[in-house]
Parts: C-alpha cells; sequence; structure tokens
C-alpha cells in the first residue's frame, strides 16, 4: 500500500475496455520530473589524470620555446628614423591580412569596415539559432538552400571582383565548390559523406579562416616593394 | 630515503602546508583540489573527454601557459629597459651585448608573444569546431573573442617597444589604419594612442603603459572570469 497525502498528486483511472483505456500505471510524483535523464559521463578525479596533463604541457612548452630561443634570435633592426621609410613597411604578420585587404578596398572598407565586421561576426555566432544547427546544410529543402546559396556567393562574388579581390575570390570559390559537393553526389559515406554532413555555421567559418589565412600568407611572403607581387624565393620582405 | 620522505610528508611543517594527506585514495586527491588555491579552479572530477588530449589539444591551457611565460620574462625585461627615445634601442642593445643571456630573454618573450597570438587563435577554432560555444557557453565565447582582441593589442603594443625601424614603421603602418575611421574618429583615436600625430616618444610612453600595465592587468582579469565561467557552465 502506498501512503498518501490528503492532496493527490496523480490521476487514477480504471475500466474493462483495454482497447479505449490501455492498463498502464505510471506514479509520476511532483517532484519527479519526466523527462528523460541523460546518461553520467564517465569522470575521472582530476588529480592525477588532468594535473600531470598540464604540468607535462608546461613543461614542454617552456622546453620547446627554450630550444626556439636558442636557435633563433629575435629581429632588432637600426634604430628608429622617421625620415627613412623602408619598402615596402610592413605591420606585424597577424596584421598583414588586414594591410593586404587595404591593397585593394579604400581605407574605411579594408581597414574599419571588414575587420569591425569579423570581429562582430565572431561575437554574435553563439547568438543565432543558425549557429546552433547541427544537421548538414544540404539535410532538407535542397532546392532553396541552393538558391540562396548561390545568391548569396553570387553577391559576394560581385563584390570583389569590383574591388578585383582574387586573393578572397578563388578561396571563396573553392569553398563553394567544395559546398555545392554533397549536393550533386549522393554518396553517403567517405569524404563527400562527411561534407555532407556539415552544417551551415562550419562552411562560413571555415570559408572565413580560409581568407584569413590566405590574406595572412600572401601579405606575409608574397609582398614586396610597392606591394608588389614578390615570390618568396625573390626575397621575404 | 622513503622514510625520510613519509615523514617530511608527516610532519607539522608539511601538514599546515598542505592539509591533507598523500594523494593516495580518492578522498584525497580530491583534497589534492580543493585544498590548493592554485588548483581549485578546477573541480575534483571532470569528465573523461574532456581531459583526452585530442578534445581540446591543449590550446587554451597553452595560451594561459604562453601568458605567464610572457609575464615572467616581460618583468625581467623591465629591470633594463627604459621607455624613452632613443634610450630604448641602446637598451635593446644592452640586452643582446652586455646583459648576461639577455638575447636569450629577448628571444623567450619575443616568441612566446608571436606563439600566444597563433594559439589563441587556434584555441577559438577548437571552441568553434566542437561547438563549445552553445548555450550556457554563449557569453563565455564572447569573452574569449575580447581575449583574442586583447592578446593581439597586447603583441602590438610590445611591437614598438624595442624603437627599432621594424617597430617605428610596424606601429606607423598600424596608427595608418586606425586613421581610416570616418567622421574623424580615427583622427582622435590614433591621437589619443600616439600622444600626437607621428608615432613619437610620447607614443612609446602610451605604448609602454598599455603593454606593461594596462592590457595586462584587463587580459588577467579577462582570464579569471574566462576559467571561472567555464566551470559555471559545467565544464569542458
Ligand atoms: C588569452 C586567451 C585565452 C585563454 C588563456 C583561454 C583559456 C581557456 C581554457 C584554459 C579553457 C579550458 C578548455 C581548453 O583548454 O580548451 C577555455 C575554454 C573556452 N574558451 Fe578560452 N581562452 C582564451 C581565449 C579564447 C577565445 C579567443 C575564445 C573564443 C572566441 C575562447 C572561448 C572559450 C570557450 C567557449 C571555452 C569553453 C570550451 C568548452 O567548454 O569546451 N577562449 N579557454
Amino acid at each position: 500500500m502506498f501512503k498518501m497525502n490528503a492532496e493527490k498528486d496523480f490521476h487514477s483511472e480504471a475500466t474493462t475496455d483495454a482497447k479505449k483505456t490501455p492498463k498502464r500505471i505510471a506514479f509520476i510524483k511532483e517532484r519527479t520530473a519526466a523527462r528523460v535523464k541523460k546518461e553520467d559521463e564517465e569522470m575521472v578525479m582530476t588529480f592525477p589524470n588532468l594535473v600531470l596533463k598540464e604540468v607535462i604541457a608546461f613543461e614542454m612548452l617552456v622546453i620547446v620555446l627554450a630550444v626556439i630561443s636558442l636557435a633563433f634570435d629575435a629581429p632588432l633592426e637600426w634604430i628608429a628614423n622617421p625620415e627613412h621609410t623602408p619598402n615596402p613597411a610592413k605591420a606585424p604578420w597577424y596584421f598583414l591580412g588586414l594591410q593586404e585587404l587595404l591593397h585593394y578596398f579604400p581605407p574605411v572598407v579594408g581597414g574599419v569596415i571588414l575587420p569591425a565586421l569579423a570581429v562582430v561576426a565572431l561575437i554574435v555566432i553563439p547568438y543565432f539559432k543558425i549557429n546552433l544547427k547541427q544537421e548538414g546544410l544540404w539535410k532538407e529543402s535542397r532546392k532553396q538552400t541552393l538558391m540562396v546559396l548561390l545568391l548569396s556567393v553570387g553577391l559576394v562574388v560581385v563584390f570583389l571582383l569590383a574591388f578585383k579581390v582574387y586573393a578572397m575570390l578563388i578561396p571563396t570559390l573553392f569553398v563553394t565548390a567544395f559546398m555545392l559537393v554533397p549536393y550533386f553526389s549522393k554518396r553517403q559515406n567517405g569524404f563527400t559523406g562527411w561534407l555532407g554532413t556539415r552544417p551551415l555555421s562550419w562552411w562560413v567559418m571555415t570559408w572565413f579562416v580560409t581568407i584569413v589565412i590566405v590574406l595572412t600568407m600572401i601579405g606575409t611572403l608574397f609582398r614586396g616593394p610597392e606591394w608588389s607581387w614578390t615570390w618568396p624565393w625573390e626575397g621575404v620582405y | 630515503m622513503r622514510t625520510f620522505f613519509e615523514q617530511l610528508f608527516r610532519s607539522q611543517v608539511w601538514r599546515s602546508v598542505f592539509r591533507h594527506g598523500l594523494p593516495e585514495s580518492n578522498r584525497t586527491r580530491a583534497e589534492a583540489i580543493f585544498f590548493n588555491f592554485f588548483l581549485h579552479v578546477h573541480p575534483t572530477k571532470v569528465r573523461k573527454r574532456s581531459v583526452r588530449f585530442n578534445y581540446t589539444w591543449g590550446l587554451g591551457g597553452l595560451s594561459f601557459g604562453l601568458f605567464i611565460i610572457l609575464t615572467v620574462t616581460g618583468a625581467l625585461l623591465m629591470l633594463y629597459y627604459r621607455p624613452s627615445a632613443p634610450q630604448a634601442y641602446w637598451d635593446m642593445k644592452d640586452l643582446q651585448f652586455v646583459v648576461s643571456s639577455g638575447q636569450f630573454l629577448r628571444n623567450m618573450h619575443r616568441w612566446a608573444a608571436h606563439a600566444m597570438v597563433a594559439v589563441v587563435f587556434l584555441h577559438m577554432l577548437r571552441v568553434f569546431y566542437t561547438g563549445s560555444y552553445r548555450p550556457p557557453k554563449e557569453f563565455n565565447w564572447v569573452i574569449g573573442v575580447v581575449l583574442l582582441v586583447a592578446t593581439i593589442l597586447l603583441s602590438y603594443t610590445g611591437y614598438l617597444l624595442p624603437w627599432d625601424q621594424l617597430a617605428f614603421w610596424g606601429i606607423s603602418v598600424g596608427t595608418n589604419m586606425a586613421r581610416a575611421m570616418p567622421f574623424g574618429i580615427g583622427e582622435k583615436i590614433s591621437f589619443l594612442l600616439l600622444g600626437g600625430n607621428i608615432v613619437g616618444e610620447n607614443a612609446l610612453v602610451r605604448f609602454y603603459v598599455l603593454h606593461c600595465f594596462i592590457l595586462p592587468v584587463a587580459a588577467m582579469v579577462l582570464m579569471g572570469i574566462h576559467f571561472w565561467r567555464v566551470r559555471k557552465d559545467g565544464g569542458v
């Protein structure tokens, strides 16, 4: 027998017609949430499992940096001289993608709008449902997806062509080509199948990172006097 | 030898520092974490998945490790550096040729700084590709982006300090970019940063203060919040 409170927190029903009312009794007490509990993930003790790894990783880091520092000296050129402009004048490597942008776009676009857009876009990623989706890009409404994709890429391509930014155009077309592979191929396994499972956010980020890497590489390795195209074997400026 | 250590670990002095015994049981292992000021950023137990190296690639931890190395080498460099032109440059030369291990110190600081920009960026990619920005971790992602910007600014303000051609023109190029901001905002910001219209001694002092005080303190506070939130959001 169950001991019940004055107020019943369940509802019971009995009939003889099993087709109408299947005989099933479930007691759901108020306190018990009726959701399925996720199976608990396997846990390990932080000490030593994690702490040891951290210590080893830090020691490796110090060793690798020390070896690099013994082998390569930090650069130090002549004393600063405002009269003597080096050609080309380059910012540190992580800004060379930006400097490359300035080569194509007017300063407001390349130096302000595009980088600001990139930072804002990064910040807002988690706040848009579309970035939380985990289904592959082509999972549903394929035709519509194709239209929207071609339209957006088309706009970007026109914009890039207008400013003759081939350094961004070519990677954009490359990434788009990969996006389209799962649309035309029905293969479910291998690389194609894997591409098919990639959500939209994955593609946008991968496109962004590809552009960042390409622009930074060009700015670092392929730009010489007057920001002209030079091959790395002709000298890295 | 063994008995010596056993005695040591049992002694009152040792125990006053480390209250728990040897971490031989799960209880003392847990105590090793939460009785320790530095380790108690961690929970006593963690998911097996998240300590796997090829899940995080250790990149967040390595970013922090690089920050520590930069703080230590940076403090030592400050002993030999005066932020005035042209003295700053001669101090660099002294580090190279006079101070013992000065060149090594500079190298460590320089390479760690470059590495940190790259490693923090890679950490961001790891977080993105594992989808770890999802709720409830949205805001920690935002803090992360601010940390990325802070890391780049730290590296960039340090770039001027040697006061060589690389430094001078690297900063000139960058502040010219800032000038492009519309409505005269760019001019204002660039003037504020440089303490003038060109990269000169005022700029050197301002970058020095930003690099050695304002930005590191800001980064430390942000990192503190970042780590705290990793736990509050349910761990990695
Ligand atoms: C100075 C820079 C940074 C430091 C020292 C740092 C440190 C860390 C550490 C130690 C973790 C624990 C897990 C791991 O090691 O991967 C972590 C997690 C995290 N970081 Fe960072 N981080 C930095 C920058 C960033 C950036 C740039 C982002 C993103 C834009 C970011 C977003 C996150 C998020 C969302 C988590 C939680 C990940 C998860 O739960 O799997 N952090 N960070």
